[in-house]
């Protein structure tokens, strides 16, 4: 018989390769930064400073699932940070009142991008092109070129502030007990998902990994956790921002994986035509996938005027291009259909820490540039050789 | 000197350690019509692709012998300099490009200086369509306005022009009518008689015998015999037999114990206009009546309406304008989006498994699940995966898909396997009719018999079956009664009693009289 089922397997090292990769360019800077990038207080600028990016790679993912991208999000960022910042500069007006109006602001840009790519089947390449000059413009337009500010703290706590924290003497500084409770947690949460996830499948009589490598990647996963908090506890405790990841990470990890509409996405990526003849309202997903992105872009508008206290008209210059790139190092496919939101989340740290290492030794923008070009051109070359490989 | 053109001695060929040929020995006279056989996954296409240099020149082991020569092919070009050309079953042509511009591809009418002489390109087109039998085809036309039948003879055309000497056509008829295909074969022989060798691979037994004049039968990666006509016994039933290797006496497994019940699904007027051209109607004035456990075919020639009625039906797939009543175990339904479809318990299966049916870089579980998902699996949005996952188990086992696990790629598996996956998607939307459209296409034997099994067993559990099928045995051998359906129209209605090819075409021939009879 054929069916005769191996009862273990080993892992796809490229499945959890992007991690490995992660450690790998850290411990790299780390060696020629002499440490600085390991640092307390660096950790905790790579959290809030990559914040946004994480932001605009979970949404940019569903758009890249669809075989498509979305060139408009650095516009409706700056659009929606100087939306904020008028209605309180200029009108005076309630922090909540400009928050809500700059995520319906982004929900609008939203409808409209996917009005025209889903009804009216115009190629998302040429809609966000026009969304992208079009918010360009407009914000030019709504700051008269001119920088808003600056913004209350309480708004800028958004961006910029930390939750509440019980700090306790440690070494030469102070631990957050606050923080080092949530890594428990999480640590906690993890090792019992994997444990549950492991008798699932003995359950279902699949194919598990050896138990050694389970233990390996649950020790690298804790390790990674572990190191992360515990900066982040000799710090100021954990950023706002990063409350805000977690919670769009969770949500979105769900709705990708075990909702129908987020299966759809990956369905109409597959195979469009086949989506469609399988009771899937292809126009639908498409145009909510849009419409999520102008929703996430608003919330990285919002959280990216926080933490500069102000809006300017050339905010999330280039976005678009890091949460696209954060998707494709994280394993997305350029065609559609396949990656994930964990995958497009460790694509953006790649990111900012190469942005980070690199600023540390010195290099200007323009060199980080040139880098990351390398970083995305490699990782995409390495994805496409293996696949073929396995032809 | 020996009369053989193509000598392919000892060909080994291996991917990752795993041999997709082994020891295969292929010996072509000149002249000749050389036929290759095997199931799917035998072997054949990997055979033709060592042969025309896909595969280069030391990626494999063994000895080509052409016209007394060793080959040391590095790509096609260099097989293609020789005169063997290679034709796939996907056909190479540039859609938007004029039929001369795609006869010339790769093989571009130039000036000594490089540029391209449109007049020539134009003119010796015309030469070679003349040789394909299309010598009153306009070059300047995009080729996407022209059928397959015809696009395929481009094909042809497109070799001819690379001055010919060993043709390889894969699989040429697979998209075809009956009518093409017969063009088609005879143009073979045509060319035969012009002293062109050809090898053709095919699933077409009948056309096999038709045309060839030997037939190679690769089995699992081995040469299994060479049988030649006139010589060996070269029935049908003789050729599966060396195909899988045991007798298959019978090719349709019987249905036994099925009891027949009322009228469960019934299209009433069914009307539908050509969804780019809203005053040509594709179908006019349908009624079928589909019983409870009745299996009923859809007959009719490549482009007759039966792929268009089935889609149109199925949740307005296809097609504008579209008129009538489709009414499921006696209620009217109004099916408006393939959603409706699904839930008012109607399923089609689609002719083209990897353009319409898969998500093919996703794994088994979710193309067989993804049909039924808000209707059984899931709950408020939220997928329930383990009802999933002992679903897509039960039905791999069921309907026998051979793949790893229910996690394997379905790109990776075989046509047959692949096709289960389909069957398997729409079993699992718990339909009480189903469509199948051309439910075996460019699958092997085996494969076939199980999906008739799954057809049988389907009329069991009391379901209303229709099958569309261009191969009339097929519609014989699987059906209690048919549809002929041509140019549109309902042609006629035979019982099983009445079924034989010949009164299949005899209806649709007394159609096209009594349409032309029209004034049309």
């Amino acid at each position: 018989m054929e069916t005769k089922t191996k009862k273990t397997v080993n892992m796809d090292l490229k499945q959890y390769g992007m991690f490995l990769i992660l450690i790998g360019i850290f411990l790299l800077f780390y060696i020629t930064t002499k440490g600085a990038n390991a640092v307390p207080f660096n950790i905790n600028n790579l959290i809030m400073q990559n914040g946004y990016v994480v932001i605009l790679a979970i949404g940019m993912l569903l758009c890249v699932l669809t075989g498509n991208i979305d060139l408009g999000v650095g516009s409706v960022v700056a659009v929606t940070g100087s939306v904020a910042g008028i209605i309180m500069i200029d009108y005076k007006m309630n922090m909540w009142v400009a928050i809500i109006a700059a995520l319906a602001v982004g929900i609008i840009t939203g409808l409209f991008a996917g009005f025209f790519i889903a009804y009216l089947s115009i190629p998302p390449f040429v809609v966000t092109l026009a969304t992208m000059l079009m918010g360009r413009g407009l914000t030019y337009t709504l700051l008269q070129a001119q920088t808003k500010g600056p913004f209350t703290d309480s708004y800028n706590f958004v961006g910029a502030g930390f939750l509440p924290t019980f700090k306790i003497a440690f070494m030469d500084g102070t631990l957050d007990l606050v923080s080092i409770a949530v890594a428990i947690l999480a640590s906690i949460a993890l090792i019992v998902s994997e444990i549950k996830d492991y008798r699932t499948k003995k359950k279902y009589n699949f194919a598990v990994y050896p138990v050694w490598q389970i233990a390996l990647k649950l020790v690298i996963m804790l390790f990674i956790i572990w190191f992360f908090f515990t900066k982040l506890a000799m710090c100021n405790g954990l950023p706002f921002v990063l409350l805000i990841m977690a919670i769009l990470i969770f949500a979105y990890g769900f709705i990708t994986s075990k909702t129908v509409a987020g299966r759809q996405i990956y369905a109409l990526g597959g195979n469009r035509k086949a989506a469609n003849l399988s009771g899937i309202d292809t126009n639908k997903v498409f145009f909510w996938v849009y419409v999520n992105m102008g929703f996430l872009s608003s919330i990285a508008g919002i959280v990216l005027a926080a933490r500069n206290g102000s809006a300017t008209p050339k905010a999330g210059d280039g976005f678009e291009m890091d949460a696209i790139a954060s998707c494709y190092i994280g394993g997305a496919a350029v065609a559609g259909g396949a990656g994930s939101i964990v995958g497009a989340v460790v694509g953006a740290f790649i990111m900012g820490i190469l942005n980070n290492g690199m600023s540390l030794m010195g290099f200007t923008t323009d060199v980080q540039k040139i880098f990351k070009g390398v970083v995305l051109l490699l990782a995409v070359t390495l994805d496409v050789l293996s696949k073929r490989k396995k032809k | 000197m020996s009369d053989y053109i193509l000598e392919m001695n000892h060909i080994t060929k291996e991917f990752s350690g795993v041999k997709a040929l082994d020891d295969v020995n292929l010996k072509v006279k000149k002249g000749e019509i050389h036929a290759i056989c095997g199931e799917n996954g035998a072997g054949k296409s990997t055979l033709m692709n060592v042969l025309s240099g896909v595969y280069p020149f030391g990626t494999y082991d063994g000895d080509i012998l052409y016209k007394g020569e060793h080959c040391k092919f590095h790509n096609l070009r260099d097989s293609e300099a020789k005169g063997i050309v290679i034709i796939h079953q996907e056909l190479a042509l540039s859609p938007l490009l004029s039929v001369a511009e795609n006869v010339f591809i790769g093989n571009e009418q130039t000036s000594s200086k490089g540029i391209i002489d449109w007049t020539r390109t134009r003119s010796r087109a015309q030469e070679m369509l003349a040789k394909v039998g299309l010598e009153h085809e306009d070059v300047n036309v995009p080729i996407n306005t022209l059928g397959v039948g015809k696009q395929q003879l481009i094909e042809i055309a497109k070799a001819m022009a690379k001055k010919v000497e060993l043709l390889i056509l894969d699989e040429p008829t697979a998209a075809l009518n009956d009518e093409e295909s017969r063009k088609l074969l005879d143009i073979m022989l045509q060319l035969k008689s012009q002293g062109i060798t050809c090898i053709i691979i095919s699933h077409k037994l009948n056309e096999i015998e038709y045309v060839s004049d030997s037939v190679t039968i690769i089995r699992d990666g081995k040469t299994i015999e060479t049988l030649v006509k006139g010589v060996d016994d070269y029935s049908e039933d003789r050729v599966i037999k060396g195909m899988v290797g045991r007798e298959m006496t019978n090719r349709y497994p019987v249905r036994e114990g099925v009891e027949i019940g009322d009228v469960i699904f019934e299209v009433k007027n069914w009307n539908v206009f050509h969804p780019d051209d809203e005053h040509r109607q594709m179908l006019k004035d349908i009624n079928i009546q589909v019983r409870a456990g009745e299996v009923v075919g859809l007959a009719g020639l490549m482009g007759a309406g039966r792929t268009e009625l089935a889609m149109s039906l199925f949740g307005r797939s296809y097609g504008q304008k579209i008129s009538g009543s489709i009414f499921i175990n006696g209620k009217e339904v109004h099916i408006k989006t393939v959603k409706d479809a699904v839930k008012n318990k109607l399923a089609y299966i689609s002719e083209d498994r990897k353009t319409y049916g898969l998500n093919l870089i996703g794994d088994v579980k979710e193309n067989m699940t993804i049909a039924a998902r808000p209707f059984f699996f899931s709950k408020n949005g939220v997928i329930n995966e383990n009802d999933e996952i002992v679903a897509a188990q039960e039905y791999k086992e069921r309907i026998n898909v051979k793949a790893n696990s229910i996690n394997q790629v379905v790109g990776s598996l075989s046509g047959g396997n692949q096709q289960k996956v389909v069957v398997a998607k729409w079993m699992l939307t718990q339909p009480d009719v189903l469509i199948m459209d051309e439910p075996t296409r460019g699958i092997d034997v085996g494969a076939k018999y199980e999906i008739y099994c799954v057809i049988n067993e389907l009329a069991k559990a009391g379901k209303a079956v229709i099958v569309i099928s261009s191969e009339m045995p097929e519609i014989i051998g699987t059906c209690d009664r048919c549809y002929v359906i041509n140019e549109g129209e309902i042609a006629g209605e035979l019982n099983r009693d009445e079924f034989s090819q010949e009164r299949i075409m005899q209806l649709i021939m007394a159609h096209m009289r009594k349409g032309d009879g029209n004034g049309n």
